[in-house]
């Protein structure tokens, strides 16, 4: 292997990862016979690709994620949704009303702009707008919690392997949390202390996202906060 | 540039070293050797609001910069269908300089905008958000000379922290003559007194210029040797860069240590005081 990193290391931008022939993973080019990061970020080498996760990155959307999206403008049959990605996306009525369409309807009844909401990547059309359904279980309006926003990358993170993160803050917190992949985060509890703590925790993962161990000093943290609450 | 002149060139420079030692050991008014930069400090995530940004102080230049985007393009109708555009807004402070300047946009600014833009797009990926802008702002706080290459660094780091995909950082440092000799980075006596000053920006991994700029006097042979010298500079100044980037993403990420500054390697007086007599 020609790696010029150890796995894991923090890179930057033109940084050059791999020299040979390889594929090209996440945030990575290739000039000629050399792999260069595009990202600041830890590199990963895989025996047959190398990648970059991104310590700083925008949203990239992609078909099948869920986000937490703003109304911003109501158009004729559409809304026209901020997710925080460079283009707003797009959600026609077909993909929020469940019946069959009629000219009496009122669009706002069933999204007015400021709503928020949470829903679901169908398809990235031609010009690679997002478009998206609120069709399908959980999705729908947000009324109440309050947002917390992160660098999307770090998302998996917050979520941990098969959820064992989030399952912990949900569990110690007893608040709920709905995940967008867009770095979006809705947390609604039965009290301001509660809904706090989560948003301590979620910072704290954030900073933290690239370190090992995190679950047992996350663990271990909010034991801390609720020991100082009581 | 071939390779072949550049040989021919060192051989017959070798009598005259004695007169290299001469200029080696020369100090410029304000202390420096001919080829030391001044002290640079960045700071990386000042601003809250904006994706990403920087604070740079290359000697008494203070220089805040903002990222915002990739974002809707507004006007829509200025926005390009293949890739984005990448906008950039040199401003300078009314108490930046001495006298007070007017807030409204100079010609100079608006030329440093364009500067700075051509100098950072051949870094950027810009086919990747075809119909969207990034904006680049740049408000000079305290100018002292250079500011242009302050601001092309503080927007290149201010670029990767707001997550945009970049081939390279970009560099930039200037070179310039004052009483026949070549200085690197010069402060604002020398800009004014020189007799020539040549901005270059400079992507240090890819190994390309991508802004070269001159006014004043220089022969051929000055201008190859000052082109040198300012890819030297600018890769000093990457390593600052890059220590910065380093610090702000650190595995141990230390909130309480001071960032890390560039150092002269024989930090002799303080300059500072030397230059506000003049």
């Amino acid at each position: 292997m020609n790696a010029n990193f150890q796995d894991r290391d923090l890179v930057l931008p033109g940084d050059i990862l791999y020299e040979g022939r390889i594929r090209t993973g996440e945030n990575t080019y290739r000039n000629q016979d050399q792999v260069y990061a595009t990202h600041l970020g830890l590199v990963n080498y895989s025996p047959d690709n190398v990648s970059v996760v991104a310590l700083s990155a925008g949203y990239n959307p992609l078909v099948g994620d869920v986000v937490i999206g703003e109304v911003i403008d109501i158009d004729l049959g559409e809304w026209k949704i901020d997710i925080g990605a460079q283009i707003s996306a797009v959600m026609g009525i077909p993909d929020a009303v469940d019946r069959p369409f009629r000219t009496e309807y009122i669009m706002t009844r069933v999204l007015d702009i400021g709503d928020t909401l949470f829903a679901k990547i169908v398809d990235l059309d031609r010009r690679r707008t997002p478009v998206l359904s609120i069709l399908g279980p959980g999705l729908g309006r947000l009324n109440d919690g309050f947002i917390i926003q992160i660098t999307p990358s770090k998302i998996p993170r917050l979520i941990g392997k098969k959820g064992s993160m989030i399952n912990l803050i949900i569990r110690e917190t007893g608040c709920r949390i709905v995940i967008g992949q867009n770095g979006r985060i809705l947390v609604s509890g039965s009290n301001r202390e509660r809904e706090e703590m989560v948003a301590k925790v979620v910072t704290k993962i954030e900073l933290e996202a690239h370190t090992s161990g995190l679950t047992n000093r996350i663990q271990e943290y909010l034991r801390q906060l609720k020991e100082r609450s009581r | 540039m071939s390779k072949k002149p550049t040989i021919k060139k060192t051989t017959a420079r070798k009598p005259r070293t004695k007169k290299a030692d001469k200029a080696t050991s020369w100090k410029r008014n304000d202390g420096r050797a001919f080829d030391e930069l001044r002290t640079i400090k960045i700071e990386i995530g000042v601003l809250p609001n904006a994706d990403g940004s920087a604070y740079i102080e290359v000697g008494r230049n203070k220089i805040l910069c903002g990222v915002f985007g990739p974002r809707e393009m507004h006007p829509k109708h200025q926005a390009k269908p293949n890739e984005a555009v990448l906008r950039c807004r040199y401003h300078m402070a009314p108490f930046s300089v001495d006298p007070r300047r007017s807030p409204a946009p100079s010609r100079r600014d608006q030329e440093i905008s364009m500067v700075m833009r051509s100098a950072l797009e051949p870094a950027v990926f810009l086919e990747r958000y075809p119909r969207a802008s990034i904006d680049v702002y740049v408000e000079v706080i305290e100018a002292d000379g250079g500011t242009r290459c302050a601001s092309i660094n503080a927007a290149a780091v201010a670029l990767v922290d707001a997550g945009i995909p970049m081939k390279d950082l970009v560099a930039a440092c200037a070179v310039g003559k004052i009483e026949d000799k070549l200085i690197v980075d010069l402060g604002e006596y020398e800009d004014k007194k020189g007799q020539s000053d040549m901005p270059i920006a400079y992507m240090p991994k890819l190994n390309k210029v991508t802004l070269l700029q001159m006014d004043g006097i220089m022969s051929t042979d000055e201008v190859e040797k000052a082109l040198n010298l300012g890819i030297e500079g600018c890769k000093k100044v990457y390593e600052v860069q890059r220590e910065a980037l380093k610090k702000k993403y650190g595995i141990e990420q230390p909130q309480d240590k001071p960032p890390k500054e560039y150092q002269p390697e024989e930090p002799e007086e303080e300059p500072k005081t030397e230059e506000g007599q003049q």
